[in-house]
């Protein structure tokens, strides 16, 4: 027994001694594997029929510029028109009214339900269904004009886009506590008002990271508009091999132009998500 | 005779088949501290939040400083108030939350601005002095940057008086504000209260806090299973209690 707050001896005091570090022998074992396979990949490529002087000339050419340009454009533009969709629709979800949660569900249903290929081919093709289109006495016009490969891709993208952002945009809006709604109602706060500057910049927090990671995958799937000639970078590298034959060649092209963009929107994530931590604690 | 600020007639509410408030009729005087007490289920949260509408009554009414909430006669029938105009009501009293419910995106001083500046479209530079002002009468105007996870509960539940009290209401409406905190913390909070009680305001407190409902409350009410069992002075309620049910709630929690 000891005393009140004493300690019973006989543990050797540790303060001087240093910590040895153990060899991370699995370490050195595990680069050297990497280091070896990648260098046979590279001898491979080397050694392998591309004719690399190809890829640097066309890596540059205007058509894959502007290719790369246009899925950009694209990516940008459907992910803008698929988020708004995807706020309207997830707050038509969560609205007390049934008639809007109804088209809310079937709105979800149909896109996410029909693949995206399908609904690409079906937007540029409308003019066999409707030869004009337009609203009833005000303005009307050939389908064949109004859906361009610009129009049907950015309709076809944006609306399928929207079917899955609101059920993001809904996950996020539902994990902001009750009690901040209580909080906003009581200072007087309309349900636009609330939403707008207390709830959504907390959902944001929610939303982001797989927003991001859904804009990621629509600069890729932008290549799917290629079906509807969309001038976008694989369909660029598409139309230069058709004609050189140099088809590996163009595709490391639009690989690298794929990679080096979706390389650059990592970081630009990082921050946007950092911005809407705010206040959270954890805005590392 | 002076109007109440609050008159409560006949107000039931149920939740499901649950019946959370049967029939309270009550009146809170200007300038009255009254304290609510009672097990959790006895319907005092529920009285409290069904003056700022977070819930509507299903039969009975509310006057806020005379006005009639969240219905409007017209016609010899009742009509529901709309969004906005249940907004402007509500906008005239303050709540403060058990859990603090601090917007925790925006700093202290972001939480204490944003009613008058986004609700009442108050003036930037006045708000911006008044919600300061206001921030230094709760302890925290050095707290003005930080944001609220960077506060103690005690410092969040003083910014979350000073945010209801930027609304200038005439009413403050309290729901269990010290539940939350650890016992060190209870008395900044306190000590706030009991400084607003001084300064004149009606004050609602549901509180498990008797030594403050002793202290501070002019009127204390007891309520059970969704009625008021007793009313009076602290003195009289807490001291000497007219009820058996008054006295054996006493007898658990003293």
């Amino acid at each position: 027994m000891t005393a009140r707050g004493g300690v019973t001896p006989g543990f050797p005091d540790l303060g001087g001694l240093a910590v040895a570090r153990r060899p991370f022998w699995g370490r050195w074992i595990a680069a050297a594997a990497v280091l070896t396979a990648l260098g046979l990949i590279l001898k491979a490529f080397a050694e392998g029929q591309i004719e690399w002087s190809y890829v640097a000339r066309f890596l540059t050419a205007p058509t894959i510029l502007s290719g790369i340009v246009n899925t950009v454009v694209m990516a940008v533009l459907a992910m803008a028109l698929g988020t708004v969709l995807g706020i309207v629709v997830a707050l038509m979800r969560l609205s007390q009214n049934p008639v809007l949660v109804a088209c809310a569900a079937g709105y979800t249903w149909l896109f996410r339900g029909t693949p995206l290929i399908l609904q690409l081919l079906l937007w540029f093709n409308i003019a066999l269904i409707f030869p004009t289109i337009g609203l009833p006495g005000i303005w009307s016009a050939p389908a064949v004009e109004v859906m361009t490969p610009f129009v049907s891709a950015l309709l076809g993208l944006g609306l399928n886009q929207g079917a899955y952002t609101s059920e993001v945009i809904r996950a996020g809006i539902i994990s902001v506590d009750e009690g901040q709604h209580d909080a906003a109602r009581a200072i007087g706060m309309g349900r636009l008002t609330a939403l707008r500057r207390v709830v959504l910049p907390q959902a944001m927090k929610v939303v982001l990271p797989p927003l991001g990671n859904e804009f990621i995958s629509m600069i890729k799937t932008t290549s799917l508009a290629s079906v509807i000639q969309f001038p976008e970078v694989l369909h660029s590298a598409q139309n230069i091999y058709y004609a050189n034959s140099r088809v590996i060649e163009l595709l490391i092209v639009a690989g690298f132009w794929y990679l080096a963009v979706v390389s650059v929107l990592t970081p630009v994530q990082m921050l946007l998500e950092r911005h809407f931590s705010r206040g959270s604690g954890r805005t590392r | 005779m002076n109007t109440p600020m609050v008159a409560f007639r006949g107000v039931h509410k149920s939740f499901g088949s649950f019946e959370a408030l049967r029939g309270v009729s009550l009146d809170v005087m200007p300038g009255e501290v009254m304290c609510l007490i009672g097990a959790s289920g006895s319907g005092k949260t529920t009285l409290l939040r069904s003056v700022n509408q977070l819930h509507p009554i299903d039969a009975g009414g509310i006057w806020l400083d005379g006005e009639l909430l969240g219905l409007r006669e017209e016609g010899g029938r009742l009509h529901r108030l709309s969004e906005a105009e249940i907004a402007r009501q509500r906008s005239g009293t303050g709540m403060v939350f058990q859990r603090f419910n601090l917007f925790p995106h925006m700093t202290a001083l972001g939480n204490v601005v944003e009613g008058p500046l986004r609700v009442q479209r108050r003036p930037k530079a006045e708000v911006r002095d008044e919600a300061m002002a206001l921030l230094e009468r709760v302890g925290l105007g050095d707290k003005a940057g930080s944001y609220p996870v960077a506060l103690s509960g005690g410092q969040q539940q003083r910014v979350a008086i000073a945010r209801a009290l930027a609304m200038r209401p005439k009413l403050m409406l309290f729901d269990e504000p010290t539940s939350a905190l650890d016992p060190e913390l209870v008395g900044e909070v306190l000590a706030v209260m009991r400084e607003l009680a001084a300064s004149g305001m009606t004050m609602m407190v549901v509180t498990h806090e008797l030594g403050f409902a002793r202290e501070v409350a002019d009127r204390v009410i007891y309520m059970d299973r969704g009625a008021i069992v007793e009313a009076g002075t602290p003195a009289e309620v807490l001291g000497t209690p007219q009820e058996e049910r008054t006295r054996a709630f006493l007898s658990k929690v003293l």
